[in-house]
């Protein structure tokens, strides 16, 4: 495993400038340049510890290695899938390393590596926005450490406090004696000096490529076709399998009839893998998924055959009134304040299953012998990817590795490893022998980790004049933690079914202050798997909050931002983005038509992933009952903003995801099994649907949120309230396209 | 042996009857930058041109596309990633994740073909590529960059540094 393997990948890597996908590919690029031409480096991929002391880059610190040539690579932990962490932490590291940002480049060093180094890179899971804030500290840190080293051995050598060298974009000079040398030249010695444990970070206000709109790093390779994902990758001698999990989730396989496909061009094996599904192993991907198709098999669809949809809903709306339930957040008494109400407001909402559809089907390559296994993949966490390989191969992680590839998607679905476990156990059947294993696009739709469905009562109590004097939020539903991390469920209680909704924490705080509140949530889990899904809890808690404020205004006569305004007093930063879209979009002043159609606005705005983010939707409706969405106004406050362009990509998608969800995704249940099988029944939102977008990029300093995820959770409501003030038609469950909005 | 003529060569491949073009191109032609999404023609990540038309080439058998035929895929709509629609692609920093974005660039090339100055209404009626990440905005940007408008209309203010090896 070898020459071979490492010839045919960095082949196709070639190009790739900005990902380099395993720390194996620049250390035999720093080699090839520093060699004569011709020279290969050879044995790749080997342990992690060996490659560390024979074969990598002299690193100046974890973080920093600066080449002869003066490139400097910046070691990335987290997983770039679209979301643009790999260009923002790399702006991070070069801000405090003071190098070229011109000659940046990056690569990921592999779990494998990070085991072995008592994981000096930290955490690789990149989830919950928290790729820039959780990582922000110690990755400026790695710079800094690394510059002090550079300057350190420069001083050095010329007998000269280090105090008094100045460095600038990877030079080195000593204003004193006229001295200069650069990174490159001062690497190798840097490099043998002791890593300075607390280095002192910029001031916020002194930095220059934090916060700059710096183009990504990893464009030019996704407009050539020349970036290799994981379903693109090719070893030799590499074999391909296509799967099918028992379409009912707790199901088995009973048996199959491999002999009745033996004889089809190219098929090689077909493996039971675990209880539950089969894999054929082909010559080609193609091969091997329509033999499976014509493979019998008779399945044992387990305990959950017969559940349908309508008893999931069933289930969940009998938590609405459910005695017991766990609190979320609570102050005063509600219950009593509502019991003694002038007057109460009243509605139930819901949410669907829905699939993260990455646009890259879920895949994995992997080797397996007696003595090590290795396993190439897209995945947002490496090192529960290492953990499920080890697992499945026999071996303990250090006889084992993964090499992260380029996420075609990711959105919380990556995040898991379930595909990393049937790949091992399918080469587990061919020692030695490479398996590439993909999934159809009917396989992922089927056997997802789903949006968690809940559903939602919401009681609220008025006095005579309308004021709200309660408010009882109760949430009945699946819990993903039960499912994913259940040691975190404490007495009960998961503590993410709140997410938007907790009182303090800085995490994903309510937004409002109410004389008496009760949040509290009855557990109800059918079988079907949740996941994180982009946005996670926030998506439907933040929905569920925000049209029903619309629904307390209405029925009050206020106007909703008067209404938000007056609970908002003790809420200066949620209500400082909320201000922020209202006064962009003229909130208050009638907006002009659109092509003759009268135009109407609506509201909303949350806290998650440690950002305030809020949304005003412009919509009109035809009297055919056809929405129209012109224009979404969008302000986010995330503390600090690394790169404002890419965050307002992230905001302009997270409206392509979030406004898809609500207009059209939905998962159902039908004899235990998910319904949609492809994009024919589970629509996505198109260019054609898309709204113009303003972003408001607002940072207010002296916190870290993520943004990856935040503003979904108000793309929905907003539009759902605009189309109430279009049409007073409220919409309580999703998606919008079961619903008709004709006059 | 069967041949399609790909990216201005002749190519002989081996696959059955009813392989789809997609699978040719990417597990017997080795090229990978036409994507695989959905399998039913809805997703439009393996947009391929032929004769200049944008095809999806998931649901297309490649023997049904004779030799006579040029099939064009994302390493062939320029060497050097200098087509208009490519420029312009990096010049708004378009991509996200990326996979869906060799078929919606191979799409914006076929429009421009056909309409050098696209309205919106024909890039809603042309793009119909599914894009998880959203990066619809700045498709309809770029694709108004690459028919000639300047980049700065877009108003990203992006900061291109100019890469040195």
């Amino acid at each position: 495993m070898s020459k071979l393997y490492q010839e045919a990948f960095e082949a196709q890597a070639a190009g790739s400038a900005g990902i380099a996908p395993a720390t194996g590919i620049s250390r035999r690029r720093f080699i090839g340049s520093a060699a004569a031409a011709g020279s290969l480096v050879v044995g790749f991929p080997l342990s992690a510890q060996a490659q560390q002391a024979a074969t990598m880059p002299p690193e100046i610190n974890a973080w920093v290695v600066v080449q002869p040539d003066e490139r400097v690579i910046i070691r990335i932990a987290r997983s770039e899938m679209g979301q643009g962490t790999l260009t923002g932490l790399a702006q991070m590291v070069a801000e405090e390393l003071e190098c070229d940002w011109a000659r940046v480049t990056t690569e990921y060093p592999t779990p494998g590596q990070n085991l072995a180094r008592n994981r000096i890179w930290g955490n690789f899971s990149t989830g919950g926005s928290r790729g820039i804030r959780e990582s922000q500290d110690y990755v400026r840190k790695g710079g800094a450490a690394a510059r002090i080293m550079l300057v350190q051995a420069a001083a050095q050598g010329w007998g000269v406090p280090a105090a008094e060298c100045r460095v600038a974009a990877g030079v080195i000079t000593h204003p004193g004696s006229g001295r200069r040398t650069t990174y490159g030249q001062m690497a190798a010695a840097a490099g043998k000096l002791p890593v300075p444990a607390n280095p002192p970070l910029k001031d916020p206000k002194d930095w220059k490529l934090v916060g700059a709109r710096l183009a990504r790093l990893d464009t030019v390779e996704k407009t050539t076709g020349a970036l290799v994902y994981g379903a693109d990758l090719k070893l030799p001698g590499m074999l391909n399998a296509a799967i099918r999990d028992c379409p009912v989730f707790g199901g088995k396989v009973r048996s199959f009839d491999a002999a009745a496909i033996a004889t089809r061009p190219g098929v090689r094996k077909v493996v039971k893998v675990g209880d539950s599904a089969v894999a054929v192993v082909a010559d080609t991907w193609w091969r091997a998924k329509t033999a499976l198709d014509a493979l019998p098999i008779d399945w044992d669809l387990g305990p959950h055959a017969g559940v349908q949809q309508a008893q999931i809903d069933a289930t969940l709306k009998a938590g609405l009134d459910a005695e017991q339930a766990a609190v979320g957040n609570r102050n005063g008494d509600a219950r009593d304040a509502i019991a003694k109400a002038a007057r109460k407001v009243e509605a139930v909402y819901s949410y669907p299953f829905q699939n993260h559809a990455t646009m890259e089907p879920m895949n994995a390559t992997a080797v397996w012998t007696p003595e090590r296994c290795e396993v190439w993949t897209p995945t947002q966490n490496g090192e529960s990817a290492l953990a499920a390989t080890a697992a499945a191969a026999g071996l303990p992680p250090a006889k084992c590795d993964v090499y992260k590839l380029p996420l075609g998607g990711g959105f919380g679905r990556r995040g898991m490893a379930d595909w990393v476990t049937q790949v091992v156990q399918i080469a587990r059947a061919m020692p030695g022998t490479p398996v590439k294993l993909m999934w159809t696009r009917e396989e992922d739709m089927q056997h997802g980790r789903y949006h968690p469905v809940t559903q939602c009562k919401l009681t609220a109590a008025l006095d005579e004049r309308g004021e709200v004097t309660g408010l009882h939020m109760r949430i009945s539903g699946q819990s993903i933690l039960a499912a994913v991390f259940p040691q975190n469920i404490r007495n009960g209680l998961d503590p993410v079914v709140f997410q938007g909704l907790n009182a303090g924490g800085g995490e994903a705080m309510i937004g409002y202050s109410f004389p008496n509140l009760l949040v509290d949530h009855a557990m109800r889990n059918p079988h079907v798997p949740p996941g994180f899904w982009r946005g996670v809890n926030l998506n439907q808690n933040a929905l569920y909050l925000e049209c029903f404020l619309d629904e307390i205004a209405h029925a009050t006569k206020q106007d909703p931002l008067a209404l938000r305004r007056k609970l908002m007093a003790r809420h200066p930063k949620h209500l400082a983005v909320l201000d922020a879209v209202a006064e962009r979009a003229g909130w208050g002043r009638p907006a002009p038509d659109v092509k003759g159609m009268k135009v109407y606005r609506g509201l909303s705005q949350t806290h998650g992933f440690g950002s305030y983010v809020a949304a005003c939707a412009e919509v009109s409706v035809t009297a055919g009952g056809e929405l129209m969405i012109h224009r979404i106004v969008a302000a986010t406050d995330c503390g600090h903003a690394v790169n404002p362009q890419q965050i307002e990509a992230q905001i302009e998608g997270s409206f392509v995801y979030g406004l898809g969800a609500a207009l059209f995704q939905a998962c159902t249940v039908k004899d235990g099994a998910i319904e949609q099988k492809n994009f024919d029944t589970y629509p996505c939102l198109k260019l054609a649907h898309m709204p113009k977008v303003e972003s408001i990029v607002m940072p207010s300093g002296g916190f870290w949120g993520g943004v990856g995820e935040p503003t979904i959770a108000v793309a929905a409501p907003a539009v759902l309230n605009a189309i109430f003030a279009a049409t007073g038609k409220r919409i309580r469950d999703l998606p919008l396209s079961r619903h008709s909005l004709k006059a | 042996m069967p041949q399609l003529h790909v990216n201005g060569k002749l190519l002989n491949y081996e696959a059955e009857a009813d392989t789809p073009l997609l699978w040719v191109l990417r597990e017997q032609l080795g090229m990978t930058g036409t994507k695989y999404g959905c399998g039913v023609a809805q997703c439009g990540a393996c947009t391929v041109h032929i004769d200049g038309a944008p095809i999806r080439s998931c649901v297309l058998p490649a023997a049904a596309v004779q030799p006579t035929q040029k099939v064009t895929t994302i390493e062939g709509l320029s060497p050097d990633g200098s087509h208009p629609v490519q420029k312009a692609w990096a010049a708004l920093d378009v991509p996200q994740c990326g996979y869906c974005q060799s078929g919606m660039i191979m799409a914006a090339a076929a429009l421009l073909k056909d309409k050098p100055r696209p309205t919106d209404a024909d890039i809603d009626e042309a793009m119909t590529n599914i894009c998880r990440c959203g990066t619809y905005n700045r498709v309809r940007a770029a694709i108004k960059v690459a028919a000639g408008a300047d980049a700065k209309t877009a108003g990203l203010d992006i900061i291109h540094v100019t890469r040195r090896a």
